[in-house]
């Protein structure tokens, strides 16, 4: 028992004032202790780790779009320059102008828009609608209803690609506009079957919209309404009042991905749409006439005349989404998606 | 004359009489009966589109699995009811067919797990406080929205960004570069493991897990978002009291998070197998997608696209069935 280092040390300097010294560890030791023991190394080793799998995730994910954006700014003699790989050396434009002049961008850039705003907003719109009946009222049939609605989930459209498009192109409702107009109505070639499937909420992953919305209704508070209708608002007024004020986050999110899906949807305009149709975005991917490819390094250049294509195409969606993001994440979460 | 009218006037008074309770109970509607009815229009589009639109479009699509269809030409077309022809020319008579299926079906097996465990990964991390954490977040659904449709379809093409992607700086000792494609040399670690008697089948499995991580990650987005939400809706409290019980963050995850995850776990496996299975760069997709082109192949193709439904029907309610033993439902009252 050697308490005499360790006692602390005390002085008396005045009358009324005495100075104690403690005899301290010093500083290096000190932080040793602190740092050096399993509990900090296990966090920052644990930190650091998921920082750099992050890290690489995100490259990973991002590395399409720097590929993309360089190589389409490669002239044809980068392509085959073995010393450049990333950057190109003597950048150009002369791939972006010529698609722009020579593939028609412009008009596919606004049949393009004018089809994925209008099928964004219905679906929207119509998804919220369906998802809070779903939610909020007790009817007859309304499980079984829902399960409907997953089934259209379960079913892949690609399964259905041949009736879709006899059935839009024979469109008929119990006969009635052959009565009227005396032939079947081919709908092919106009944005009308994807307007119809976009306000019957059936178009591309609309049961997902639903299940997500009806998920994110139920868990709004019974109170609200019913307050509400005590008020004398009625059922339609009490929804686009205070129901869809509400839900603004997640509209943006639903919005935003039926946009963007629809924007970059090729199943749809494939089996819908043929030559003699709107120019859409799917049809500027080709090699405009005025540049050639063909030589013997040839592919590649194709291969950056089309990552060009799709750079073309998914900028004005990057804008979208730097703008949105926030809203998918506070959307999703918000949503409090459950199982039951 | 008056007594007449009286006994007119009295006639009518009592038929008001009469009629006037039975008006009464018409107007009573009750709030439930008022709310079962504005259900239904709310989801009447749906209903709209359901029996009118898709209900004949499934329809259609099964009959002509059972026929052959001939274009008339006038307009329309002819089908000839052939039985279950084309179902047997699919499995007995398409020399690829049962061998991409089996291939596929096989790959769908055991893409789900490392899908699914994947995204739960990146979740949990994107859940930590991390410096950036917003930044990755938005990264991280980048693929969601941006890498779908056209945007897959070039970088499936894309031979340049393979050629820009080979670490041209890294020397692996052999004088040879490595290409990203290739992340780990595969006869290493095939001769690693072996002799540590795992099997070689197993190594394949994680290599090729590593060399596809670009395919994994694009794919994991709409379930990184389940499983965030899910992971938000876990009551602070709970983890809380664990901490001061002294449960590590191991045991917190297994005895915790892994619990309440569980019925995202449901959800994510079904939606992984459905979304893969309707997904184009599907090999078995890809491959009924070239038989549709061929002439007459329309309808053999859409057998082929049942025969495939069918057997992910079976894998799906076999995955539900063995998940939903192991989910946990919290009660909420």
């Amino acid at each position: 028992m050697n308490n005499t280092q360790t006692a602390p040390k005390v002085m008396k300097e005045t009358k009324n004032k005495i100075r104690v010294d403690f005899e301290r560890t010093p500083l290096l030791e000190r932080l040793k202790a602190k740092l050096i023991n399993m509990y900090t190394v296990k966090r920052v080793v644990w930190y650091l780790f998921r920082f750099l799998l992050l890290l690489g995730i995100s490259y990973i994910i991002l590395f399409p779009f720097f590929s993309k954006i360089t190589s389409s700014f490669m002239p044809p003699e980068d392509l085959v320059d073995v010393t450049v790989r990333l950057v190109p050396k003597h950048p150009t434009l002369d791939t972006y102008g010529a698609i722009i002049r020579e593939n028609s961008y412009f008009e596919a850039l606004g049949n393009t828009f004018m089809l994925s705003f209008l099928c964004a907003i219905m679906q929207t719109f119509v998804c919220c609608f369906i998802a809070y009946g779903f939610a909020k009222f007790k009817f007859k049939g309304n499980g079984i209803l829902f399960l409907l609605v997953i089934f259209t989930m379960v079913v892949p459209h690609a399964t259905l690609s041949l009736s879709i498009t006899t059935k839009f192109k024979y469109f008929d409702i119990f006969g009635i506009i052959q009565l009227i107009t005396g032939s079947k109505l081919s709908l092919l070639n106009t944005n009308w079957p994807l307007y119809i499937l976009s306000l019957t909420g059936l178009a591309y992953k609309n049961g997902l919209f639903i299940f997500m919305l009806r998920q994110f209704y139920r868990g709004i508070p019974d109170e609200l309404e019913e307050s509400a209708y005590l008020d004398g608002s009625g059922i339609f007024k009490t929804f686009f009042k205070i129901i869809i004020p509400l839900s603004g986050t997640m509209m943006i999110t639903v919005f935003m991905f039926s946009f963007c899906w629809q924007w970059t949807d090729n199943f749809y305009t494939d089996i819908l749409y043929s030559i003699t149709g709107p120019t859409l975005l799917p049809d500027i991917i080709k090699v405009p006439k005025s540049l050639n490819t063909n030589y013997a390094g040839g592919a590649l250049y194709t291969a950056a005349i089309k990552n060009a294509c799709g750079m073309l195409i998914i900028v004005p969606l990057i804008i979208l989404y730097l703008f949105g993001q926030r809203y998918i994440i506070q959307g999703i979460e918000r949503s409090g998606l459950t199982a039951d | 004359m008056n007594l007449n009218i009286e006994a007119a006037t009295r006639g009518k008074k009592q038929k008001l009489i009469i009629n006037a309770p039975r008006k009464k109970r018409k107007r009573a509607t009750s709030l439930d009966v008022k709310k079962a009815r504005a259900g239904w229009i709310f989801v009447l589009p749906f209903v709209i589109g359901f029996f009118f639109i898709y209900l004949p479009i499934i329809f259609d699509s099964i009959r002509f699995s059972f026929n052959e269809m001939q274009m008339v030409i006038g307009g329309g077309y002819k089908l000839i009811f052939v039985g279950l022809e084309n179902y047997h020319n699919a499995l007995f008579a398409d020399p690829n067919f049962v061998t991409t299926l089996l291939s596929g079906v096989k790959q769908l097996i055991l893409d789900v797990p490392s899908i699914v465990i994947f995204s739960l990964f990146v979740a949990l991390i994107l859940n930590q406080k991390i410096a950036g954490r917003a930044a990755f977040r938005a990264i991280f659904f980048i693929p969601v929205i941006l890498t779908t449709g056209l945007i897959s379809e070039i970088d499936a093409g894309n031979i340049l960004a393979s050629i820009q992607g080979s670490t041209a700086g890294i020397d692996d000792g052999s004088g040879q570069t490595s290409t990203a494609a290739e992340i780990v040399s595969v006869m290493d670690f095939e001769a690693l493991f072996s002799n540590m008697m795992i099997g070689t089948e197993i190594v394949e499995y994680v290599v090729g897990l590593v060399n596809n991580i670009f395919n994994i990650v694009n794919r994991c987005g709409v379930q990184m978002l389940i499983f965030l939400s899910g992971l938000q809706s876990i009551s602070p409290a709970i983890y809380e009291s664990c901490s001061i019980d002294g449960a590590s963050g191991w045991e917190t995850f297994w005895k915790i998070t892994l619990p309440m995850m569980s019925p995202m776990i449901l959800v994510n496996s079904i939606y992984t197998i459905i979304d893969s299975f309707t997904s184009s760069d599907n090999h078995v997709m890809a491959y009924i997608a070239s038989v549709m082109e061929q002439s007459g192949g329309d309808v053999l193709a859409s057998a082929m696209y049942w025969i495939y439904f069918l057997i992910v029907i079976i894998i799906v309610a076999a995955v539900a069935g063995l998940l939903s033993a192991f989910v946990f439902y919290q009660r909420k009252d």
